[in-house]
């Protein structure tokens, strides 16, 4: 791989840049790999991408049914932080937000980590009470975050209308070192990175059957051949509940549709992210001048990567309450993305009924800001069968009553 | 935007009145079961592609539940029915069959 820095643009510029090599390469697959990740969104490629980097397992193929990057990653609203109530959720949810900080150079691919701040509004009295609990819970976990008060909000971000008719800003949770970075290139860093290690990406490539034998994987039956593997990773969000049917077992996950939508460019005019979880929005603004907004997901059971449209009415209906700038903006594009929710609204990372396949699943509206920590923790796992980070995310949990449970804790929006 | 009819009120619903609740005809357990089957019946939601049976409350109308015949793939309705049933009625599976042959769902077919 031909490292990216400022020396090879200026080399490249005096010959035409005709030395760029592409950033990964078309596989075909082999007959056998030591482990196969399906799925190439973010937390399979960063799945894959730490097997190699900690473990040294480089024999690997990431296996993708449509296009790199197509599903989820490439769908979501891009906010990163860490504020999560629940000790297990904490722990893994920063240490994917401390990898953001130092992934463009240990990737060598600009994942655009702006790290501007999340805030997260208080607009009642409950919410105030919660998020407090929240702040006090970060401080014993080492996770920075502070609860502030209006006039602090005020200040942070100007365009707000923190005195709204029936949902005044009453505070906020903030986490400083919380915000955004580019979600493709995530999985495209991601996917040099291994390219790089020797590992396959292979893409149009849909597995259609798991192979086991004795109770213990042996392969994947896929659109183009079969492939044997000693080890299966199946980390394919939204699609989770059907392949682990092809697997011959049942996951407490259900899809749904969850939306997003950007406006036309405007200037600079919000330097942090807000989240307002009680009236259901929220808004950061891309370095292209985008507002990028997010709302809740759809009630009902649905793989069509389209949602409803009151949803969308709902959302932006709050967010010209919240930033009454937004609304005479023109709406460029919206879109859906079908994301796997658990019934305690945490992800799962765990071995299964069957031996050798491992499951990463469950991060159903908020999976973005997890990705590095995903993969961090999900490589530990399959290579070593457990890890410290995941050992309370197994799919287990439902059936001891072991919730980690965020549904209360962190609002509605993920 | 989703429309079902509500079988109390015999009159075509849009989502924003109604409320989705879910799998359908779910077999209840109570105290003194054992771990996995109140797993089961709590958390095990059936999540096909395909068809799927849901309920569905009137919320803004009747408030009355209701069971819909869906498909979670197209988006296709095949039917609704009364929730005072332990099973889809002949006439929802035929219309399902008509247009996905051989489908299954839990032990219906």
């Amino acid at each position: 791989m031909k490292r990216y820095s400022a020396f090879a643009i200026a080399r490249e510029a005096f010959r035409q840049h005709s030395g760029w090599t592409r950033a990964w390469g078309q596989a075909e697959p082999k007959p056998r790999y030591d482990v196969i990740v399906v799925g190439a969104g973010g937390h399979g490629l960063a799945t894959a991408y730490y097997l190699g980097k900690n473990f040294g397992i480089t024999n690997v193929a990431v296996l993708e049914k449509g296009w790199l990057g197509g599903g989820n990653t490439g769908r979501n609203t891009t906010i990163i932080r860490s504020n999560y109530l629940q000790d297990p959720s904490a722990a893994i949810y920063e240490k994917s937000r401390s990898l953001y900080e130092t992934l463009s150079q240990d990737l060598n691919y600009n994942v655009m980590f702006s790290p501007r701040g999340v805030m997260m509004l208080a607009q009642t009295q409950h919410e105030i009470r919660g998020y407090q609990r929240t702040a006090h819970a970060n401080a014993l976990q080492g996770v920075t975050t502070e609860f502030i008060g209006p006039q602090r909000v005020k200040e942070l971000c100007p365009i707000m209308n923190i005195d709204g008719q029936r949902y005044p800003v009453l505070g906020a949770l903030w986490q400083a070192r919380g915000g955004t970075a580019r979600h493709d290139a995530v999985a495209w860093g991601y996917a040099r990175a291994c390219a790089d290690m020797g590992m396959d990406i292979i893409q149009q490539c849909e597995v259609t059957g798991v192979m086991t034998e004795g109770g213990k994987v042996t392969g994947v039956n896929t659109s183009r051949g079969d492939i044997k593997c000693n080890k299966l990773a199946m980390v394919v969000a939204g699609h989770a509940s059907v392949l682990a049917q092809k697997a011959g077992f049942q996951l407490p996950i259900e899809s749904v549709a969850l939306q997003a939508l950007v406006s036309e460019p405007i200037k600079p005019c919000m330097d942090v992210v807000v989240m307002a979880n009680t009236v259901h929005g929220y808004m950061s603004q891309s370095d292209k001048g985008e507002m990028v907004i997010g709302g809740g997901t759809d009630g009902y059971n649905n793989y069509t990567q389209r949602g409803s449209f009151h949803h969308i009415e709902e959302t932006v209906r709050a967010l010209v309450e919240t930033f009454p700038i937004v609304g005479r903006l023109k709406m460029l594009r919206q879109w859906g993305g079908i994301v796997d929710v658990t019934g305690d609204r945490s992800p799962i990372l765990s071995k299964t009924p069957v031996e050798g396949i491992f499951v990463n699943c469950g991060w159903g509206t908020g999976g973005f800001k997890a990705i590095p920590g995903s993969g961090w923790a999900m490589a530990e796992l399959v290579a070593k069968g457990h890890s410290p980070l995941t050992d309370e995310f197994s799919m287990n949990r439902f059936r001891h009553g072991k919730f980690i449970d965020e549904s209360v804790a962190a609002g509605v929006a993920h | 935007m989703l429309i079902l009819h509500c079988p109390h009120c015999d009159r075509m619903v849009d989502e924003t009145d109604l409320h989705a609740g879910g799998e359908a005809h779910l077999k209840r357990y109570g105290p003194g079961s054992e771990a996995e089957v109140f797993e089961n019946y709590l958390f095990m939601r059936a999540n096909p592609k395909g068809v799927h049976f849901e309920r569905w409350r009137h919320v803004y109308g009747c408030g009355k539940w209701f069971l819909a015949a869906r498909n979670t793939a197209t988006l296709e309705v095949y039917g609704t029915y009364a929730a005072q049933t332990t099973e889809p009625p002949q006439a929802i599976r035929d219309a399902i069959s008509e247009k996905q042959p051989g489908w299954r769902w839990g032990t219906f077919q």
